[in-house]
This record gives C-alpha cells, sequence and structure tokens, in this order.
C-alpha cells in the first residue's frame, strides 16, 4: 500500500477492516472460520507474515479471543473477528479483557440468530450482546460503520479507543457492510491518527484500576506484572473478598470509560434542530434511511437523522437533542428491536416508532421507513 | 507496595523465597501444590536462573493455577478457567525469547480446557505445561473431574463415579508433546529432575504431577491423612516401561510413572517463524 499519497480502491467492508487493522499498528490476528468474516482473517493471513505480524486459526474462539488477549500483554496490537456463535463464545474472554483492561479489537460481523440462524444472512440481533455480554458490571465500547470507507475508519478507532482506554472495543459491523463492495479513500499516512498505549517508567508499580488510565507494560520489560481477572489491586495483587478493593476497582474501570462518554460517543447529524419527525439508525439499516429522507423532504415535512457510529456508550444526548423537536422518532433496525428501547428511555417524551424487519437478510427498505415517518397518531410498543 | 516488590536480596542456598513475592501461597495444610511450587523453584535455582526475569507464568483458574499467580516474582498472566494455553501460545509466538511456562489443574487442562492442550501438543508449540492432578476439582470443593480414578467417592458421586479416568501424560504423548512425563508429589527429586530437563527442551513439554488433596479429594475418598495419600502414591507407581509389560488387569489401580515421550520436532515457533522469513521473500 502506497503510504505517502491518498489512494481509492474498490473493497469489500470485510477488506477494509483487514487493510485498516494493519494500518492501525495490529500484528496478531487470532480466529476461527465462520460467515459473514471469513475474508477478515483470510486477508490477515495474507498480510501479516509480510509485516512481520503472526496470524494464527486457533482451534475455537475461546482460544481466538485468549491469544489475543496475550499479544495484548506482549505489547502487540491484536484483533479478531467473528459473528453471532463465536462472539458469544467470547464473551467470558471479552469480561476478562474488561477486567483486567487489555485493549484489543474484537469485529462481530453480524449474520442472523438465534443460534446458527440464517448464518450468511444480514442481521443486526447483536446489539445488546455487544453491550451486555459478558457478566457482570461493565462499560462495552461498541462502533457501527455503515459503509466500507466507514469500516476503514472506525476499525483504526476502534484500535485508538482500546489503546487510549485499555480496554477491548467492539467493531459491529453486518453482513451486508461487510460484503457490500465500494470506492475508499484511504488517506495519507500522516493524515492518520495512530494511538498507542501509556507505557510505564521504569518507576512505576501501580497499573490497574487508577483513577486514570493506567499505564500498561508488557512481559518480558521486568515488571513482574501480574495480570488477573480476579479482583486485584493497583498493583494486580488478588484480593477475592475485599468489597472496598472491589468497588473501588470495578468503579475506577467503568469510570474511566463513563466520564469519557462524551469523547467516545460519536453520531452523524441531520438537520436535528429543525425537524418535525426524527430517526435514528445505525449501520446497514441507515442506507435505506437516507433516500427515504429525500423522498419525505419533497413532501415538506421536516426531518432530523441521527446516525450512530457509536453505540455503547449509548449518545444520549444526541438523542435527546433530536427528541426536543421531533413528534415522533423512527428507530429501524434489522432485529425485533434493541436500540428501539434505548431511544424509548432518552427520547421519554416522545413517541418512538420502531420499524422491525428480520429473516433472509432482507434489508428494511426506504419505502418501509418512508411509510412510518408519514403515518399519522402515535404507536406505543 | 513493600510487600510486593522487596528487592530480592542475594540469597546464595536455594529458597523459594528467593524468587517469591512475600505472599504465602494460600493452600491448605498438606496440600501437595507446596510441593510441587518447591520441585518448580529448586529446579529453576539449580539450572542457575538467579530470578525468573526469563520466565513468563500464565494460569486458568483452579489451586494449582494459583501456584503462580501473584506468588512468584515474575510476570504471571491468570486467565480464565481452561483458557491459559492459548494465551500461553501467543506470548511464546511473539516473545520466542522468553520461557512460557503454564501451571494449571487437572479440571483446568484436560476437562474445560483439554481442547487447547490436545492442539498445542498437535503444533508443537513451545511451551512448558505443568498439571496438578489432585484427581478433583478441587477449588470448587472435590466434584468428580475427568481424572477420578472409577468408583471414587466425591462430592457429585457420593456412590463413587462411573467413568474412566484420562491418561493426560500418555494423550500427550499421542498428540505430539516433544517431552511428556508424570510423576507424584511422593517422588519430588524425579519431579525435580523432570522439571529441570524440561525446562531445557523445545517444543510442547507437559509434567502431569499426581498432587495430594487432603481436603477436597482425600476425606471423601477415605483417606485419613496425607501420609496415607503420599503412600498410596508410592505403593501404586508403576514406571511407564514396567508398565508397558503389565496386562489391563495388572495396571488396575496403578499410578504409571516416568516418560511417556522425548522427541525431537520443530517447533511451532521454528515454523512460524520460517514460513513468515518465506513469505517475505516472495516479494509482495
Ligand atoms: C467457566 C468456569 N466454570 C467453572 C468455574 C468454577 N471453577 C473454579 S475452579 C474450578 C475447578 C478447578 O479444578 P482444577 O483445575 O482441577 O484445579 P484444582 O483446584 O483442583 O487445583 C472450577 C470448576 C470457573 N471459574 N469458570
Ligand atoms: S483444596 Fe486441595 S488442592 Fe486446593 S489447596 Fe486445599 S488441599 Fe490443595
Ligand atoms: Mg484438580
Amino acid at each position: 500500500m502506497h503510504e505517502d499519497e491518498e489512494k481509492t480502491y474498490f473493497w469489500s467492508g470485510n477488506e477494509a477492516c483487514a487493510e485498516a487493522a494493519i494500518i492501525a499498528g495490529c500484528r496478531f490476528f487470532a480466529g476461527y472460520p465462520i460467515s459473514p468474516a471469513n475474508e477478515i482473517a483470510e486477508l490477515m493471513a495474507k498480510k501479516l507474515p509480510k509485516a512481520n505480524g503472526i496470524f494464527m486459526q486457533m482451534e475455537d474462539e475461546l482460544a481466538s479471543i485468549g491469544a489475543v488477549m496475550g499479544a495484548s500483554w506482549c505489547g502487540v496490537k491484536a484483533m479478531t473477528a467473528t459473528s453471532g456463535p463465536g462472539f458469544s463464545l467470547m464473551q467470558e474472554t471479552i469480561g476478562w479483557g474488561f477486567m483486567t483492561e487489555t485493549p484489543c479489537v474484537i469485529v462481530d460481523v453480524q449474520r442472523l440468530g438465534p443460534g446458527t440462524g440464517q448464518a450468511t444472512k444480514c442481521g443486526q440481533g447483536d446489539v445488546m450482546q455487544a453491550r451486555w455480554g459478558t457478566h457482570s458490571d461493565y462499560m462495552a465500547i461498541v462502533l457501527s460503520p455503515n459503509s466500507v470507507q466507514e469500516t476503514f475508519e472506525l476499525t483504526i478507532r476502534a484500535f485508538n479507543l482500546s489503546e487510549k482506554y485499555r480496554t477491548p472495543v467492539i467493531l459491529l459491523t453486518d453482513e451486508t457492510i461487510a460484503h457490500v463492495r465500494e470506492r475508499i479513500t484511504v488517506p495519507k499516512k500522516e493524515r492518520i491518527e495512530i494511538i498507542d498505549r501509556k507505557k510505564p517508567t521504569p518507576k512505576d508499580r501501580r497499573f490497574f484500576g487508577l483513577e486514570d488510565i493506567a499505564p500498561m507494560p508488557a512481559v518480558g520489560e521486568g515488571f513482574n506484572v501480574a495480570v488477573t481477572a480476579s479482583t486485584h489491586n493497583e498493583y494486580g495483587i488478588r484480593f477475592t473478598a475485599d468489597p472496598l478493593i472491589h468497588r473501588r476497582l470495578v468503579e475506577n474501570i467503568n469510570n474511566k470509560i463513563r466520564k469519557n462518554a462524551s469523547e467516545i460517543e460519536d453520531v452523524e447529524r441531520y438537520n436535528v434542530e429543525d425537524c418535525q419527525v426524527g430517526v435514528v439508525s445505525y449501520g446497514c439499516t441507515s442506507r435505506g434511511v437516507y433516500e427515504a429522507i429525500k423522498e419525505v423532504e419533497k413532501r415538506g415535512v421536516k426531518i432530523g437523522h441521527i446516525r450512530l457510529k457509536t453505540l455503547w456508550p449509548f449518545p444520549e444526548k444526541a438523542v435527546r437533542d433530536l427528541a426536543k423537536n421531533s413528534e415522533k422518532i423512527i428507530v429501524p433496525e434489522m432485529n425485533l428491536g434493541q436500540i428501539f428501547y434505548e431511544v424509548k428511555r432518552v427520547a421519554c417524551n416522545v413517541d418512538v416508532v420502531p420499524v422491525n424487519k428480520i429473516g433472509g437478510g432482507e434489508l428494511i427498505t426506504p419505502e418501509e421507513i418512508f411509510a412510518k415517518i408519514l403515518e399519522g397518531g402515535s404507536q406505543d410498543n | 507496595m513493600q510487600k510486593y516488590w522487596k528487592e530480592v536480596v542475594k540469597i546464595t542456598e536455594f529458597s523459594v523465597q528467593k524468587y517469591m513475592r512475600s505472599l504465602r501461597q494460600p493452600f491448605c495444610p498438606g496440600c501437595g501444590l507446596f510441593s510441587l511450587t518447591h520441585a518448580f523453584l529448586k529446579a529453576v535455582y539449580e539450572l542457575g536462573y538467579e530470578n525468573l526475569s526469563k520466565f513468563v507464568f500464565c494460569s486458568g483458574i483452579g489451586c494449582s493455577s494459583w501456584i503462580p499467580s501473584p506468588y512468584f516474582m515474575a510476570d504471571s498472566i491468570h486467565t480464565l478457567h481452561g483458557r491459559s494455553i492459548p494465551v500461553a501460545t501467543s506470548i511464546k509466538l511473539l516473545r520466542p525469547d522468553l520461557n512460557v511456562v503454564v501451571f494449571g489443574g487437572d479440571g483446568d487442562i484436560v476437562g474445560i480446557g483439554l481442547n487447547h492442550f490436545i492442539h498445542a501438543a498437535r503444533r508443537n508449540t513451545d511451551i512448558l505445561v505443568i498439571m496438578g492432578n489432585n484427581m478433583v476439582y478441587g477449588m470448587t470443593g472435590g466434584q468428580v473431574a475427568p481424572t477420578t480414578p472409577l468408583k471414587t467417592r466425591t462430592t457429585t458421586t457420593p456412590y463413587g463415579s462411573f467413568e474412566y479416568p484420562l491418561d493426560a501424560a500418555k494423550l500427550a504423548a499421542v498428540a505430539g508433546a516433544s517431552y511428556s512425563a508424570r510423576w507424584t508429589t511422593a517422588h519430588p527429586k524425579e519431579l525435580k529432575e523432570a522439571l529441570k530437563k524440561a525446562i531445557g527442551l523445545d517444543g510442547f513439554r507437559f509434567i502431569e504431577v499426581i498432587t495430594q488433596c487432603p481436603t477436597a479429594f482425600g476425606r471423601k475418598a477415605g483417606f485419613r491423612n496425607v501420609g496415607e495419600m503420599l503412600k498410596w502414591f508410592k505403593d501404586s507407581a508403576v514406571l511407564v516401561q514396567q508398565a508397558d509389560k503389565m496386562d489391563q488387569e495388572e495396571l488396575e489401580g496403578k499410578i504409571v510413572i516416568g516418560e511417556f515421550v522425548e522427541r525431537k520436532r520443530a517447533t511451532l515457533v521454528e515454523n512460524v517463524y520460517a514460513i513468515m522469513k518465506e513469505a517475505q521473500r516472495n516479494g509482495k
């Protein structure tokens, strides 16, 4: 890849994800075959060895995410890519990563479940799993691209956020975005911001659960770092019964994300200040929204749109802004209602109207969204 | 903080303290895991390591997994139940210069984590796996494990277990390990020698250590004290070379000890880096 000049390519979302990972500095990938994520692993297998990186196809997703965590503790940026069933298997270790503050990127290319569902078809059913998939109290950072270009950008952002906040970050794409081919522009190298984790100074000994993000040593650097997802103090020493140590640790690692939510949250706003009807969308579904809006505007209806690029932490303020002026908010999703409930929670004074569709990978059409926007009266779910 | 990072005073004679934080391992009195810790650190000492800076320890969840974490003055990664081997795998691949050692229990390594164990042996992954086999899930109170002998009483087999136990040392050998051995805590010298040897070898090395768990295994299984358990290990131990000549019936209730395999085969690290070099030579 040319690095000192801007270049255009014709890539699929999965290709853009792998290419972006390499640019972000990812040098370890472990995964297990699953549709519709395979192309990411295949491209990483091809590219990493040439970039002095390592690709491993592991025996299952439990091993894949485990290997990713090990790589991160070697100071190496690491990623895995999977889909629903594999994402389910990874959940326990994602919690481990959260508790040990291990930066890494997990790509979930959503397909249709539950179970093996329709393995090659598009869905958006993992939104809540990405937020609450592992047990107990944690804060997930989840990004959702709606194009190939944005898959590229958000993959880099996923690495940057994971390094900055020392936490696993989930890139939640879907089968449609993963497989569509689009023109994409890769900026010059110096125009791409790359963030690396904070390293300790030789005197540092406190590596965990600090109020600020703690510096992260790697194994083999002489720090004698003790890493555990059992409750630990700032030195990494296990305390499996002390209530205060647990409280402080878990509150601090939640707060480092909660307190920075406004920096992490990213949305595309359209006409939010002056609208009668609002739409909140994300991922592939948002593509139909743009067309629907054009049609609706032709009829003189003022419409506002918030497209969520960050799903979690949920961009509450943006949705609240939209709710200020709208009489109703439409939430189209390729599931039976997930982000819908978040919008309802935040926009409690407004009619929130879901548009749901599942099965066969059929997208929600602009007409279906259009119809809901123009539909009169209130509808409650 | 003093407690966790005392400056290691130069101790010329062997003491486990030389390699540990000033924290006591939390094992029950009489637990075999103290002997295993001792044997390992003695092996390290006799090999001439002043400290553990050339080692990384990975472990899962369970009493045996607590051996290094956080007690060893070293880098230690305490992973999830059954998942130490994948974590160790990537660490070794990215830091081939470090000795990566896995500690785990029988439940951890060949129960919930069995898949990783077989695949690591198959790949000849350059790690040393030390499994404390107390024949139960110790930390959770002594439930039947894949290693529990037939007819043994445990908390979940109140009338005796009805499953055959797994022969982990043999399995490792068959799956492709470079080295596999089994000893017991009643054979401390042989165990230490095996550890010394295994630390020095390449590829996937496995040492299974039959260890007494008086609390969770001994009581239910009918042993009155640690001495009885150690006597059991001693009396029923048969060297593998001898066992090869015995039939099924004669082997009933025996603990087969010794070296199950020692072979030379290119390791995962060697293979990965060889292919990487080739990929880079073949241009873009
Ligand atoms: C996924 C998961 N399942 C179950 C447990 C509960 N658990 C903790 S320790 C343990 C048993 C450990 O047994 P073993 O690995 O043999 O170690 P020992 O305590 O006997 O040394 C179990 C089942 C857990 N921590 N995680
Ligand atoms: S329960 Fe058993 S294995 Fe665990 S510390 Fe006690 S004696 Fe040792
Ligand atoms: Mg056990």
